[in-house]
């Protein structure tokens, strides 16, 4: 009973990740039309705007006076931060400490930039080319920004900490009468899975309860006559895509002390979140949100020992095998609309 | 226009390629003078260095052509000689392998058993290169070794750690110098025992893979030779980047050790995941949990930040060796200091294997006179050796497997820089890590015979 | 001849000539000068060149005239280069069986496949494949390893029982006789050309393959499947059932797909699990939408196009730019060289990634509407003069 409570929190912990990562792609998706393949590379950028916040605080220059000898014998300098120097030795500790939560305020406007940039630069162009060019193209731009980050930072993975209050984690089997230490779940992603549910919330709102949002909507629906209507949807798209990337690039900062990003992580989560996306249902954004939880939810249950005796290799497979199954008893996954990229 | 190599009847049979595809001569170029592939013509001789450099274990491979560039400046005589001088064989004199000066070409291996191939291929193909070295992970350092036997070159594997390498899939021509994963068993249990006592329960979480499984079967034996128990073995995808449902019910397992068969971004993620979870902090059965990490690499533990605090793991080489240890592991410091100087920072374990393994390549063709693949392998079977940093070493003829000392490593709790992540807990000696040829783990594959090529 | 126009058999003989020609093509600069880093003669990387063009060939097949994005071909591909080492190890090392045990493998595990995909359309059809796809990846990697040998990849070893073979049968992939790996090379002055027995056995295929495809694209099969990229729905009011079109299209480029996968096991007999993952599905999509999706040539093009940059590029390190460069005086030859630096060896990536890039927001057409440009610049020139050119005029 325990382990599968743990499991379900972990899915639903889990499929947050996959809703956000599937959310911005599928605004994109849904709204503009456009093949999107560079998405994991904005959600690896988000990731690394985490990372450059902790860099620039932790710049630093030399000790005027040596505090030992380095692996060679020369006199070794110590680093003195520049942050410790500006702000205090208090106030730059814990600025360094909570760079992840601080780098979101960081992580905005530099996202949102990046996405109207992408818009207005490149995909604007790309609304009445084939889906293969789009494929292609932002292909091509994902590589491109991931080998952009890989030449200043490196492949190798970089830690990226949350904040020393975050660290362990929190006992809820105590809470509900279980041993203890039988369900603890750390306390990072559980503020992860609440950032998410905000996120999320925050997007259905906006769309739902703001005029731009019903542009918006409306575009989606039928295009055309939105713009014989005088309405400069061209425009609303643009910030649209902005804020699509805005939330990718949230989903990586926030994911940052999971795991230590590296450059190739938005490729791991590319094909995951197409299937997260399609799997939802073309068009539709509860569908994603759906589907994200969803997915995680069994392939957190899939990873049991229990099941995995009996099925071997079913943790490799269950999101395919899920894809598979609801793809075809739902001709269009599971909310999506008729004739969003049936073609 | 000058036709070398070409006779009239050639050249019809040439024609008769062109045409039909069919019946034709067997010659290679170089071959037809000198009995093997690619002899070196002229004054200089190619090494192929075919490391990863894009994917995941982009940085390991740029430090393993560090130390390939290194290595080949020190035999071309430039530079401060590095381990030629403490190397126990002087057959080589910095003049190059047998006068004739190192060239060599780098590839990318994409740690893609089949981009690795491509890339050896071309090496081998096109710029005549005698052998190959480098890598960064048991597939390919299967595949690519398998290519080299057939091809008639001299494979001298990199960063390779499954048994198999050296068991079921050994080769005569290609040679190892790193350890594997039943060394790292042998080599920690006895340290695990001191640490942590000969009552244990371990939970473990392995890498579906070739690797991930030989790490786990000889981890489980040599653990359970001391009195731990194995309560759980879990596998896990490959392609996994988030563990947390792998880790979630360790605690409640009754388990009070996670041995975690990870390597690069697996191991990095899983050990996270797992520290995220607040497993150090926690008790089992009385006892503190514990974490284990049987390969260790430097950069991996880059990666993990902070979360590798306390961790314990083997690893082939550490730079520190020689000054923590003594004079039994001279030859460190030498390269240390050389490789240091030349790019600011001490070097990886891969970064010594690469450059121990193209000395002793060299050297073994300068011992043998010849570079006849051949020639080569009969120079380096048998051989024993010192210097090179890892004490006294010995190439075993009967798998091409290097038996040496195996250091057992912790994560610092306060570590001073990003290349002082670890502490030496001890050396164990190659004694306690020796196996026979014959040893179930590495049964089922023989070494065949040597290929020089056409 | 041979049942195609004329415009079609110039294309045909055209291929047949640079792909007979090829070693010596792919080999302009001599042998030991600075620009030999640029021949792609070798016997290994014109075999991939016409092998992955026989991949994308077929995938054009499918993706070209029917519009449907399959991103799982991969798999036949796997399966392909699987039956072949299979068919090496159990029965003799004759390439012939292994081919064509390929072929039937990789036909029928695309039958299976593309009836239940094809069951959708659109995006949902993109991503049944994929799943299907990955899900052969991961077992193959995994839990099938005894059938795939998993991490390491399937290889030939010398205990394999090879009932055909007698004792003293080759021990390398051969035709009967002839080792695929068996070369002669010509000294020509400071050139050097080599041809290989394995490369002539792909490019022969390929030739073959090729003209399938044209036959394919010429005929009222072919007309059928581009109807169904203009308008599937119109095609289904008019009572006709499309699905055995599109499932003959998708067969027949997963058998292409496993022709090339069994060819790559007879030239390097090694079957990797790598071979099935989404990257390779990309690769081949990549490579036809690069090339021209729809065109004869197009897809041949990509796939040389990609393979050249990830053997060529890739090897390219600061000690050959040095080389090149020594003439220079060395702060001029340093700031070049840390301008080219991101671009080569490791950085191989990045320079595809924008060719990616510049080719489609420049030429929409993938590299043959370039070569198309080239032509009509050239024939703009001499406007009189009618030069039937084939190599820029694709064949849609």
């Amino acid at each position: 009973m325990d382990a599968i409570l743990l499991q379900l929190l972990n899915g639903l912990d889990k499929g947050s990740a996959y809703a956000l990562i599937a959310l911005g792609l599928t605004l994109i998706f849904g709204t503009l039309g456009v093949v999107n393949f560079a998405h994991g590379a904005i959600f690896m950028i988000g990731a690394f705007c985490a990372v450059t916040l902790s860099k620039i605080f932790s710049l630093s220059h030399l000790a005027s006076e040596p505090s030992g000898t380095d692996f060679l014998g020369k006199p070794k300098y110590d680093d003195v931060l520049y942050i410790k120097e500006w702000f205090g030795e208090s106030a730059g500790a814990w600025m360094l400490d909570w760079s992840v939560p601080l780098s979101i305020l960081f992580a905005i406007p530099v996202m949102i930039a990046i996405g109207f940039i992408m818009e207005r630069g490149l995909i604007k162009h790309f609304y009445k080319r084939p889906h293969a060019d789009q494929i292609l193209v932002t292909f091509g731009l994902a590589i491109v920004l991931q080998e952009v980050i890989k030449y200043f930072y490196g492949a190798n993975p970089i830690p990226t900490a949350a904040p020393e209050a975050f660290r362990g984690s929190f006992d809820f089997g105590v809470l509900l009468g279980f041993d203890p230490n039988a369900i603890i779940y750390p306390y990072w992603r559980l503020i992860y899975f609440a950032f998410s549910a905000v996120i999320i919330g925050g997007v259905f709102a906006f769309l739902q309860f703001t005029t731009f949002g019903m542009v918006v909507r409306a575009g989606m629906a039928d295009r055309e006559t939105v713009g014989l209507l005088g309405i400069n949807i061209d425009k609303r798209f643009t910030i649209m895509f902005g804020i699509a990337a805005a939330v990718a690039g949230l989903a990586g900062v926030m994911y940052a002390p999971i795991n230590s990003p590296n450059y190739h992580m938005g490729m791991d989560f590319l094909v995951l979140s197409f299937v997260v996306v399609v799997v939802g249902g073309m068009g539709s954004l509860p569908g994603a949100v759906l589907a994200g939880f969803l997915l995680g939810i069994l392939e957190s249950f899939a990873s049991m020992n229990e099941v995995k005796n009996i099925l071997p290799g079913i943790d490799q497979i269950i999101i395919y095998v899920v894809a598979i199954i609801i793809l075809l008893t739902r001709p269009r996954g599971l909310m999506g609309r008729k004739g969003v990229m049936e073609e | 226009m000058s036709f070398s190599n070409l006779t009239r009847r050639g050249l019809m049979k040439t024609g008769a390629v062109a045409g039909a595809g069919l019946a034709l001569p067997t010659y290679l170029s170089a071959a037809s003078h000198s009995g093997f592939t690619n002899a070196p013509q002229g004054d200089t001789v190619t090494l192929g260095f075919n490391v990863p450099q894009s994917g995941p274990y982009a940085d390991e491979g740029a430090d393993e052509l560090r130390a390939f560039e290194l290595a080949v400046e020190h035999l071309n005589g430039g530079g401060d000689g590095g381990m030629l001088q403490t190397f126990s064989s002087k057959a080589l004199e910095g003049n190059g392998i047998m006068g004739k000066k190192v060239q060599f070409v780098t590839g990318d291996t994409q740690t893609k058993s089949d981009a690795a191939r491509a890339s050896a291929q071309s090496m081998i193909q096109k710029d005549g290169a005698i052998m190959i070295s480098g890598g960064s992970s048991s597939g390919v350092a299967v595949a690519v070794q398998g290519l080299c036997q057939e091809a008639g070159v001299i494979f001298m594997a990199g960063l390779t750690h499954s048994n198999d390498t050296t068991g079921k899939d050994k080769k005569a021509n290609g040679f190892r110098h790193f350890f594997n994963a039943y060394m790292s068993a042998a080599a920690l249990a006895p340290v695990l025992k001191n640490l942590y006592g000969d009552d244990r329960k371990v939970y473990s979480l392995t890498a579906d893979y070739t690797w991930g499984w030989t790490q786990q079967e000889s981890i489980q034996a040599a653990t359970e030779a001391m009195g731990w128990e194995t309560i759980n073995d879990v596998r896990t995808p490959l392609a996994a980047t988030d563990f947390s449902s792998y880790i979630a019910p360790v605690l409640n397992s009754g388990a009070d050790v996670l041995v975690l068969n990870h390597y690069g971004g697996n191991m990095v993620n899983s050990l996270t995941n797992a520290v995220q979870f607040g497993l150090r902090d926690k008790q089992v059965n009385g006892k503190n949990f514990e974490i284990v990490v049987p390969l260790y690499s430097e950069l991996m533990a880059r990666g993990a930040g902070k979360n590798i605090a306390g961790i314990v793991g083997s690893q082939n080489w550490d730079w520190k060796l020689e000054d923590q240890l003594g004079a039994r592991y001279t030859g460190t410091n030498a390269f240390v200091q050389s490789f240091g100087t030349k790019y600011g920072f001490p070097p990886s374990q891969a970064a010594q294997t690469c450059y121990a393994q193209t000395l002793l390549y060299a050297d073994a063709v300068a011992r043998a006179g010849s570079f006849n693949p051949c020639a080569v392998v009969e120079a380096l079977e048998g051989f024993e050796f010192d210097g090179l940093g890892n004490g006294p070493t010995l190439y075993r003829a009967g798998d091409h497997q290097c038996f040496k000392d195996v250091v057992v490593v912790k994560g610092k709790e306060n570590p001073e820089n990003e290349y002082d992540l670890v502490e030496i807990v001890e050396a164990t000696p190659a004694e306690q890590v020796t196996y026979d040829v014959d040893h179930p783990m590495f049964a089922g594959g023989e070494l065949g015979n040597c290929n020089p090529g056409a | 001849m041979l049942g195609l126009n004329k415009k079609d058999l110039g294309v045909l003989l055209l291929v047949a000539l640079l792909a007979m020609a090829a070693p010596i093509l792919l080999n302009p600069f001599p042998a030991d000068s600075g620009m030999a880093q640029f021949n792609a003669g070798y016997p290994d990387l014109m075999q991939r060149f016409v092998i992955f063009g026989i991949f994308a060939i077929g995938y054009n097949i499918l993706f070209g005239l029917t519009g449907y994005l399959s991103f799982g071909h991969a798999a036949f591909l796997g399966v392909g280069s699987y039956s072949a080492v299979w068919m090496m190890k159990l029965l003799s090392m004759n390439v012939i069986p292994a081919i064509l045990l390929s072929v039937i493998v990789a036909g029928l595990f695309s039958v299976v496949i593309g009836y239940v995909s094809l069951r959708r359309s659109g995006i949902y059809f993109s991503i049944l494949t994929l799943a299907f796809a990955q899900m052969s990846f991961n077992l193959a990697y995994s839990v099938l390893t005894p059938i795939t040998n998993g991490e390491t990849g399937l290889q030939i070893s010398l205990s394999d029982p090879r009932i055909l073979d007698g004792a003293n049968a080759p021990s390398y992939p051969n035709l009967f006789g002839a080792q695929m790996n068996s070369a002669a090379t010509i000294d020509v002055g400071s050139w050097s050309f080599t041809f290989s027995v394995g490369y002539y056995l792909c490019a022969l295929l390929m030739l073959v393959a090729f003209y399938i495809s044209i036959r394919i694209f010429r005929s009222p099969f072919g007309l059928m499947l581009r109807a169904v990229k203009s308008n599937q729905q119109r095609m289904n009011y008019t009572g006709l059932n499309t699905k055995p079109y599109t499932l003959a299209a998708f067969v027949i480029s997963g058998m292409y797909a496993g022709l090339a996968g069994g060819l790559l096991a007879a030239m390097d007999p090694l079957a990797g699990a790598e071979r099935m993952q989404w990257t390779a599905s990309g690769e081949v999509v990549l490579m036809t939408i690069l090339g021209g999706a729809g065109t004869l040539l197009g897809p041949v093009l990509g796939a040389g196009f990609i393979k050249y940059f990830e053997n060529i590029f890739s090897k390219i390190n600061d000690n050959v730019l040095h080389g090149w460069f020594s003439f220079m005086p060395d702060g001029i030859e340093d700031f070049i060289i840390t301008i080219i630096h991101p671009f080569v060896g490791k950085g191989w990536h990045l320079t595809l990634g924008l060719l990616f890039m510049l080719v489609v927001i420049f030429l929409p057409g993938g590299l043959v509407e370039g070569g198309q440009r080239i032509g009509r610049l050239f024939r703009r020139k001499k406007a009189d003069t009618n030069t039937p050119d084939g190599t820029k005029t694709p064949a849609e």
